[in-house]
């Protein structure tokens, strides 16, 4: 464990290894591209601007996460008890999936504002397929002999819901919510590129601009860590919930 | 008896009829596909026939399932995966509504089935016999009048699988319910059974009806007898000529 963990953390230490010494033997200038002690550097330095920055998507990320996982599995729950619905809805998901993202950010822009609700909406859009197809597969994902099994009990639909379809239907939420703690932050930063006055997006924006390469990078780096974070926070969700091995392994 | 599926209706037992006693044991075998266990299914209300009638104990099997007459033991284990062993034991009592009470009930069952201590295992911690006999137990916790059972020990290996029929010998001796049991093992429903009915290939007729009249309590020196042998023989026989189809 402990070793698996050393092991992941040498690549990554490898790799940045490299880039300092690159850019310190062939002297690349840092407004092109920063050595990662200049981006550490301009990271303690620029903190207190990042922080103010930071919060904003933070909370526009985790609204778009709940708002967006919550509608997908919402309507899966829908769309496996009425075959009418799923067959009505679908496509308009799909057809929603199709839409490129930084295309309908500015049209949203428009709708909503310059506040929250469109950031909030295009994180929400950006994670709300993923999950929508997992939750579907996972809650059809039972065994006909377990449904049998429900029929011999004379368990009612809501007995086989949350006996059976709810809790085997977790390892695939779960890997769907994986991708989508990822993705609503993607979600988050590009709605903030198309208009707004805080959150990283809004500084990766200003620092591009502005030429402060340290800061771009320093930002970037900022919600990568956020994302991952994210990633982590539902990994140790899914441990302290799916603690049986399921029988069948979503992908 | 006709039932229907998605791709019209199929002629699962042409002329089939069975009367089945209570507290007997009574086997079916055939070979795969002779409908023996759409049969049990429609024993237990799972499928609905289009033509033919059932009765249990005078009511449609309908009104018996959910009565909780019926007790299902399937080929696969189908415990659920995030449940213990007495959590899986005790679903049936719950969707029933009364898991409180049966606490008791189910350690005593497990006990019965030999897996008192293994209350808090995982079905994923337990070899493939022990997961059929919590399912055994899991089908006894409504003391049902009716056990059911769709080649329980096919998937188990020779040795669980003769271990397990002496199990299920006594635990039936302990309930006292009746149990139509679903084999493609002549010796298997030999063993077992007070009766064997074969069943011929699709649409399935009862070939042979075969009263085992073997003593009880049997134990498994029994299948060294030439009684034995004859009964075995017998069904293989009724069995011969026939063969799968598809």
């Amino acid at each position: 464990m402990v070793r698996r963990y050393a092991m992941s953390a040498a690549g990554i230490l490898a790799i940045l290894l490299a880039w300092e010494l690159y850019i310190r033997v062939f002297k690349v200038p840092h407004y092109l591209v920063p050595a990662p002690s200049v981006i550490g550097r301009t990271l303690v330095e620029e903190w207190p601007t990042i922080r103010r920055n930071v919060g904003r998507t933070l909370v526009e990320a985790v609204g778009g996460f709940v708002l967006g996982n919550g509608v997908a599995v919402g309507l899966a729950i829908v769309f496996v008890h009425s075959p009418a619905m799923q067959r009505v809805f679908y496509p308009v998901a799909v057809a929603i999936r199709t839409v490129p993202i930084i295309a309908i950010a500015p049209i949203l822009v428009l709708l909503l504002g310059n506040g929250y609700a469109p950031k909030v909406v295009i994180a929400a859009l950006i994670s709300f397929f993923p999950t929508l197809v997992n939750m579907v597969r996972g809650l059809e994902a039972v065994e006909p002999s377990a449904l049998e099994l429900m029929r011999v009990l004379s368990a009612n639909r809501r007995q086989i819901f949350f006996k059976l379809r709810l809790p085997s239907s977790l390892p695939f939420l779960f890997s769907a919510l994986k991708i989508a703690t990822a993705s609503c932050v993607i979600g988050a930063i590009v709605a903030e590129w198309v208009g707004a006055d805080t959150g990283l997006g809004y500084l990766i924006i200003v620092a591009t601009f502005e030429f402060r390469t340290g800061l771009l990078y320093a930002t970037t780096a900022v919600g990568s860590f956020l994302a991952l974070g994210f990633f982590l926070a539902v990994v140790i969700l899914e441990k302290a919930v799916v603690r049986w091995k399921p029988a069948t392994l979503p992908p | 008896m006709t039932f229907s599926t998605p791709s019209g209706p199929v002629k699962a037992l042409a002329g089939a009829t069975l009367a089945i006693q209570p507290r007997e044991f009574v086997s079916l075998l055939g070979p795969s596909g002779c409908g023996k266990s759409t049969l049990l299914r429609l024993v237990a209300d799972i499928l609905v026939p289009t033509e033919g009638r059932i009765e249990v104990g005078g009511e449609s099997p309908g009104v018996a399932r959910r009565r909780r007459v019926f007790g299902f033991v399937f080929q696969d284990s189908t415990l659920l995966p995030w449940r213990s062993t007495l959590q899986n034991v005790l679903l049936p009592l719950e969707i029933g509504g009364s898991a409180r009470r049966g606490r008791a009930d189910a350690l005593q069952l497990l006990e019965l089935v030999g897996l008192r201590g293994f209350e808090a295992a995982h079905p994923w911690q337990l070899s493939g016999g022990m997961r059929q006999r919590v399912a055994i137990a899991r089908a006894l916790i409504t003391r049902p009048q009716v056990l059911l059972m769709d080649e329980p020990f096919g998937a188990l290996d020779e040795i669980t699988r003769e271990h397990m029929n002496q199990e299920l010998l006594r635990i039936w001796q302990a309930t006292g319910t009746t149990i139509l049991f679903v084999t493609h093992s002549s010796p298997e429903a030999v063993f077992l059974s007070d009766r064997v009915l074969v069943l011929g290939a699709r649409p399935g007729r009862v070939k042979l009806e075969l009263p085992i009249e073997l003593e009880r309590p049997r134990d498994p020196a029994v299948k060294e007898t030439v009684e034995f042998a004859r009964y075995t023989a017998a069904l293989r026989r009724a069995l011969a000529g026939e063969t799968t189809p598809e």
